[in-house]
């Protein structure tokens, strides 16, 4: 009886282990299936042209480039402030200390709070200061969407560096800040890493940017323009009634997918690397 | 040169400082942003009257959120339901089963599901999971189903939320001592037993935490549920119904309705909820989460 039950579990125990790899595989090999006769140089390279919605001649580049210049603007300003931020609570503060863990604790609650919310109330501050949907708007929208992601991951390495380092930069003579200079170095792979989580994440959401970056057939020339998206131009195309349209929201779709599994593999590379660098 | 090194030293500690103290603030300032906002349709009607009538018809300024409430809880609890088993038995799997290569193998098995975006989730629900429930599964129950369905939006976001759960419950088995496990497999257990009278004992509360903090994701997830949901504001009768949860219904009516004041305002209520029972499962479970790793540092 013991034996029988022992390993009927562990064939049901195998069996959803290969459910869950069995999903991975059948979603993306239905985005690539359903996707792939749609897929053409014209779709990346060229801005959607007149009858572009009609299912004539036009590609989506406007939302690859407008995804491109939200991530860039997000992960510029989410890192400006999340390293002094991490440097701060890990390096400067003792050990444990209670401002360091509120600060971990408020970050692992606004990792949870879901993208609509920093959509809804980034676009809430925009009425409130004026400003109409625009490539700045959605930069600050998911600049507070990655903040979390950015912030926790930093945290996480930091936390693995041996104390020894800045323990022998300290008895030195240098000053914290000098430290932390040299520590930065020593983080960059996890740095990287970190880079490229939330970059994934960032480019891939559609709640925070609904709102707050509009949506346009050009490449934005300036921060006051609305952008298009990848997700929302996936979205927008999905919900057509032509056919053509419909299948090439299947194609972004890919695109899109190619994106996030190359910086996931790419983290990967990267947090593996750095493991290896562990003093 | 000491004096630049030391006023560079206090300029980056202060920036730092700043920093620091504005995160902290920056959760307070969306809870009170949108409590700021929410508060006009709060002013005009009952609370407990907007979160328990069914009648939806904002050009008429009547805002009933039960339908969208339900709707929410609905789809959470099928998402749960239908990921629970699986990750459970998935993580029971790597942490007490599997060799080191199976395990080395599943991480970005599970990296990935959880980094595809929630729009490649959607695509993929609208082209697999509404067809299979509109032809296969509804008309064994009911005669007529589109597909867009509360059980749509069940069925993606626990595939959504899945590699979360994973993540979660292979860590909080990782904290129950070795010697613990090793003494009932000395005693004569079978690996199950131990697994049943020793891992899942021991981890329960972890287990409740990482489903806290599943259903969640689950209450907030957007645009995959906005795709196939079907997004018709009644109270769903049964699985086979459509649906339209919390957030589908910022998404679908949010920015275009502004010229209706108290339109914006029972939308910015909707945020406002979803924010507040977000954070409040979030922090509980993250409390849990952090006490279970502490004891088991120490």
């Amino acid at each position: 009886m013991k034996e029988y039950e022992e390993k009927v579990f562990k064939v049901i125990m195998i069996g959803s282990a290969i459910i869950i790899l069995g999903l991975l595989l059948y979603i993306t090999g239905t985005i690539f299936y359903k996707g792939f006769p749609a897929l053409s140089w014209d779709m990346i390279t060229k801005l959607p042209g007149g009858g572009f919605y009609l299912g004539k001649e036009g590609g989506v580049l406007n939302a690859i480039v407008g995804s491109i210049y939200i991530i860039a603007g997000a992960l510029a300003i989410s890192l400006i402030m999340s390293l002094p931020l991490v440097m701060y609570i890990n390096f400067y503060l003792r050990k444990n200390s209670l401002f360091a863990n509120t600060i971990r604790f408020c970050f692992d609650i606004l990792f949870g709070v879901p993208s609509i919310v920093y959509g809804a109330f980034g676009f809430a501050i925009m009425v409130y200061l004026g400003i109409r949907a625009s490539l700045l708007g959605g930069i600050l929208a998911v600049a507070m969407l990655i903040m979390p992601i950015m912030m926790r991951s930093l945290d996480e390495v930091t936390r693995l560096l041996s104390r020894d380092l800045p323990d022998a930069l300290l008895s030195l003579g240098a000053t914290k800040y000098e430290m932390v200079k040299v520590i930065l170095r020593q983080l960059m792979p996890g740095v990287i890493t970190a880079i490229l989580l939330s970059v994934g994440r960032g480019i891939g959401d559609a709640a925070t940017v609904l709102f707050t970056a509009g949506y346009t057939d050009n490449i934005p020339a300036a921060l006051n323009q609305p952008s298009a998206t990848l997700p929302l131009a996936i979205f927008f195309q999905l919900g057509s009634p032509v056919e053509e349209v419909q299948n090439r929201a299947y194609a972004s779709a890919i695109i899109l997918t190619v994106i996030i599994l190359t910086l996931s593999f790419s983290a990967r590379y990267f947090s593996s690397k750095f493991s290896k660098n562990k003093i | 040169m000491r004096r630049i090194r030391s006023v560079k030293d206090n300029t980056a500690r202060y920036f730092m400082l700043a920093v620091a103290i504005f995160s902290i603030l920056f959760l307070l300032a969306i809870g009170i942003g949108l409590l700021f906002k929410a508060l006009p349709i709060m002013e005009e009607k009952n609370l407990w009257s907007l979160l328990t009538s069914a009648n939806w018809k904002p050009f008429k300024g009547d805002f009933g959120f039960l339908p969208f409430i339900l709707s929410t809880l609905y789809v959470s609890v099928i998402a749960i339901v239908i990921a629970l088993p699986l990750s459970l038995l998935t993580s029971i799997y790597l942490s007490t089963y599997a060799s080191k290569n199976i395990r080395r193998f599943f991480e970005p098995v599970v990296d990935l599901l959880s980094g595809i975006p929630p729009v490649i989730y959607g695509v993929w629900g609208t082209l697999t999971i509404i067809p299979l429930i509109s032809e296969k599964i509804a008309p064994k129950f009911v005669e007529f189903s589109s597909g867009y369905t509360v059980l749509a939006g069940g069925v993606v976001l626990a595939v959504m939320i899945i590699p979360l759960l994973i993540s979660i419950l292979v860590e909080v088995f990782r904290t129950i001592p070795r010697e613990m496990t090793d003494a009932s497999l000395a005693l004569g257990a079978t690996r199950w037993q131990t697994v049943k009278k020793v891992i899942l004992r021991k981890s329960f509360p972890g287990i409740i935490a990482a489903i806290v903090l599943a259903t969640s994701r689950a209450f907030g997830e957007t645009i995959a549920v906005l795709m196939v949901c079907g997004n018709i504001s009644q109270v769903p009768h049964s699985m086979f119904d459509a649906g339209y949860p919390l957030p589908a219904l910022i998404a679908n009516n949010y920015g275009e309705m502004l010229s209706i004041p108290s339109y914006e305002s029972a939308l910015m209520l909707a945020a406002f909820l979803l924010f507040i029972i977000i954070v409040l499962f979030n922090g509980l479970s993250r409390l849990t989460l952090n006490q279970i790793e502490r004891r088991y540092k120490t």
